[in-house]
């Protein structure tokens, strides 16, 4: 009966409804798609950390400590046989890591120098162009960001300088063979990458590596020795701890947008209320209870949020599958801020995303509803009737 | 109490909280109704008329004294059980119409049947009754905003009369209205009274009214003043 009611008020208030229920609904499009586009950021994230960097996973030395650049000078050793029977059967690739100084345009860099296997063709990164022909100039493949900073272009030469297995100084000229696009940061600020057999010569390491990164469909390995084993998500464990350091950030713009679309539901009911108080005293006075009337509004009050839902999944859904499809054109490069973003994102709107959004904005919206209406039930209806409120 | 009193009252006192003060609206009054009256309480502006007829509908308190409306002590009854007795038995009339602005006619008419979980079909043919008696049908669909103050106090005693209560309140119903709605508007509730025995109580300092009341209580500063019988009133007969 109340339902009934509270459907004939809504309807009966014709354009008015309508505005309330378009206002909702832009704040229910809102959460929904920023959610949509910061769930389709993260996993964009890992797709291109995975792609680009970590593949199936790998097998480290067992000193190699990437946070810890000192550790590079000890991290290095022959891959054990099984590990290097891999290797041979293109199911993985080496990378022997050390720090070195770069001098490009006079200025000193220190850097980390990764010789990379250039016929790879596990990970995303165009080591090929490290194949081209330079007349003893060590080839060098960098990141567009690590370009920018240092102001090299393709066929500079430059200076590089590091310390070999025997903690002698040594250094040569470097040229740029090629700069990649790429959207992770971890493999283009502060990374040189040359051809793993030079570097194995320039560090006299003949034959060794740092770590092994093996595909994501080859073998398990018997015997490791004492390299170990990085799975995947222990290899994304820093990317999983950025995104979970922007989780806050994430829930104060949830939070805002939430108590922007509660704020105009509140504000509404408040109006709502104060604008038909007579209604109510008239209500009262053909017998309905107080505890009655405030259930009717509350009611008006949530099926004004279902309303915003229907509508927003009729307008806004179009909306939702086109950017799902065809993504959402970025205006600033992120990349550049040391974050992995696309340049075109391509939000993720899971079912998930929609019941628990739909579930607690019902929820808040309820309350939001009931709270203003709560007054109802400490009106005198004398005083309502007489279009007083207190 | 007999059966057929509607309302008693004894010793009625009514204040207000004003500032750290009280205001005296009623006192002193004593009061019986016996069914099927057509009474009037007739005063100045200020003299307590809507108070006394929002105590009689169980919208205020008394403050001292005992009130007993259609069986139900209304003094020790909470607010539910007086939205109840409202709710079945009484019909409520105001000056400004109180209407429904977004329901038309027939729901606004319908609104105590549906309250009264009176079923569909059965308020149907009611909701069609009371719109006939005040002489509505042709504007059933229409909104208040479409229609005269005539109308639309017209609809306001269809809506008090659909669940044919035992007793209505009506508080200068014809104050909005021109003298022929007034006229008109009176002699449906004359024709109410003597078809249906339903008991009228009237607030109002309108000559019109007065015209048709068969008892006219005057009321003067909270107080009873004068209470006569009107063998036979200048208007309404039938
Ligand atoms: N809620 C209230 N608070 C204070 N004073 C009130 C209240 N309601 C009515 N009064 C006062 O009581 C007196 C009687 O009011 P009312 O019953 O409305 O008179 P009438 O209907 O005869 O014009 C008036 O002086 C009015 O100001
Ligand atoms: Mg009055």
């Amino acid at each position: 009966m109340l339902f009934h009611l509270a459907i004939k008020n809504l309807i009966g208030a014709g354009i008015r409804t309508w505005l309330n229920v378009f206002v909702t609904a832009v704040s229910f499009f809102m959460i929904i798609f920023t959610s949509g586009m910061y769930d389709g950021m993260r996993s964009h994230a890992k797709q291109v950390t995975i792609d680009t960097e970590v593949a199936g996973g790998a097998y480290w030395h067992p000193k190699y400590d990437p946070l810890d650049p000192f550790s590079y000078e000890d991290a290095h050793g022959i891959p054990p046989k099984e590990i290097h029977e891999l290797i041979q059967s293109n199911d993985a690739f080496s990378v022997l890591v050390s720090q070195a100084s770069i001098y490009p345009n006079g200025r000193m860099m220190p850097v980390m120098m990764k010789g990379i296997e250039p016929n790879q063709s596990i990970i995303n990164l165009p080591t090929q162009s490290l194949l081209t022909h330079t007349d003893d100039l060590i080839p060098v493949l960098i990141g567009s960001g690590m370009a920018k900073y240092t102001q090299l272009k393709v066929g500079d030469t430059f200076a590089i300088r590091w310390l070999d297995a025997n903690r002698t100084y040594d250094a040569d000229e470097g040229v740029i063979v090629a700069i990649m696009e790429t959207e992770n940061f971890k493999v283009d600020m502060g990374t040189i990458w040359i051809p793993l057999d030079r570097a194995q010569t320039m560090l006299d390491m003949e034959k060794e590596a740092t770590y092994i990164t093996f595909s994501k469909k080859s073998a398990t390995i018997q015997n490791k020795e004492n390299w170990i084993y990085r799975d995947v998500n222990y290899l994304m464990r820093d990317m999983e701890a950025m995104i979970k350091a922007d989780e806050p950030g994430a829930q104060i713009m949830y939070m805002i947008l939430l108590a922007l679309a509660g704020m105009g539901i509140f504000n509404s009911q408040i109006l709502s209320i104060f604008r038909r108080r007579k209604e109510i005293g008239t209500l009262m006075a053909l017998g309905m209870t107080r505890s009655r009337v405030v259930t009717l509004f509350t009611l008006e009050g949530g099926m004004n949020a279902f309303f915003a839902l229907i509508m927003t999944l009729i307008l806004g859904g179009p909306v939702f599958i086109y950017f799902a499809l065809y993504g959402i054109p970025l205006p600033i490069d992120y990349s550049e801020m040391g974050l992995i973003v696309a340049k075109r994102l391509i939000p993720v709107y899971t079912m998930g995303l929609f019941v628990s959004t739909t579930l607690f904005i019902a929820f808040v919206v309820l309350v939001l509803s009931y709270l203003p209406s709560r007054r109802i039930a400490k009106m005198k209806p004398t005083d309502a009737l007489r279009g007083k409120i207190n | 109490m007999s059966n057929n009193k509607v309302v008693e009252i004894q010793k009625l006192l009514k204040q207000f909280p004003v500032g750290g003060d009280f205001f005296t609206a009623l006192s002193d009054i004593n009061f019986e109704l016996e069914k099927a009256e057509f009474t009037g309480l007739v005063g100045p502006s200020g003299s307590g008329k809507t108070t006394l007829l929002n105590i009689i509908g169980g919208l205020d308190s008394p403050t001292k004294g005992t009130i007993n409306v259609l069986g139900m002590e209304l003094g020790s009854a909470s607010h539910n059980e007086r939205a109840f007795l409202r709710k079945t038995k009484m019909g409520f009339i105001f000056q400004s119409y109180n209407l429904l602005p977004v329901y038309t006619v027939f729901e606004n008419v319908e609104l105590p049947l549906i309250l009264n979980k009176v079923e569909s079909k059965e308020r149907k043919r009611l909701v069609t009754q009371a719109v006939e008696w005040v002489g509505l049908s042709d504007k059933i669909d229409s909104r208040p905003a479409q229609l005269s103050g005539g109308e639309c106090q017209r609809t306001a005693i269809a809506r008090a009369i659909v669940h044919e209560p035992a007793l209505i309140l009506a508080d200068e119903p014809t104050a909005n209205l021109d003298a022929k709605n007034s006229h008109q508007i009176m002699n449906i509730m004359v024709r109410l009274n003597k078809e249906l025995n339903t008991s009228f109580i009237f607030a109002t300092h309108d000559e019109k009214i007065m015209a048709y009341l068969r008892r006219i209580v005057h009321l003067e500063d909270g107080q009873i003043v004068k209470d006569e019988i009107i063998e036979n009133p200048e208007m309404g007969a039938i």
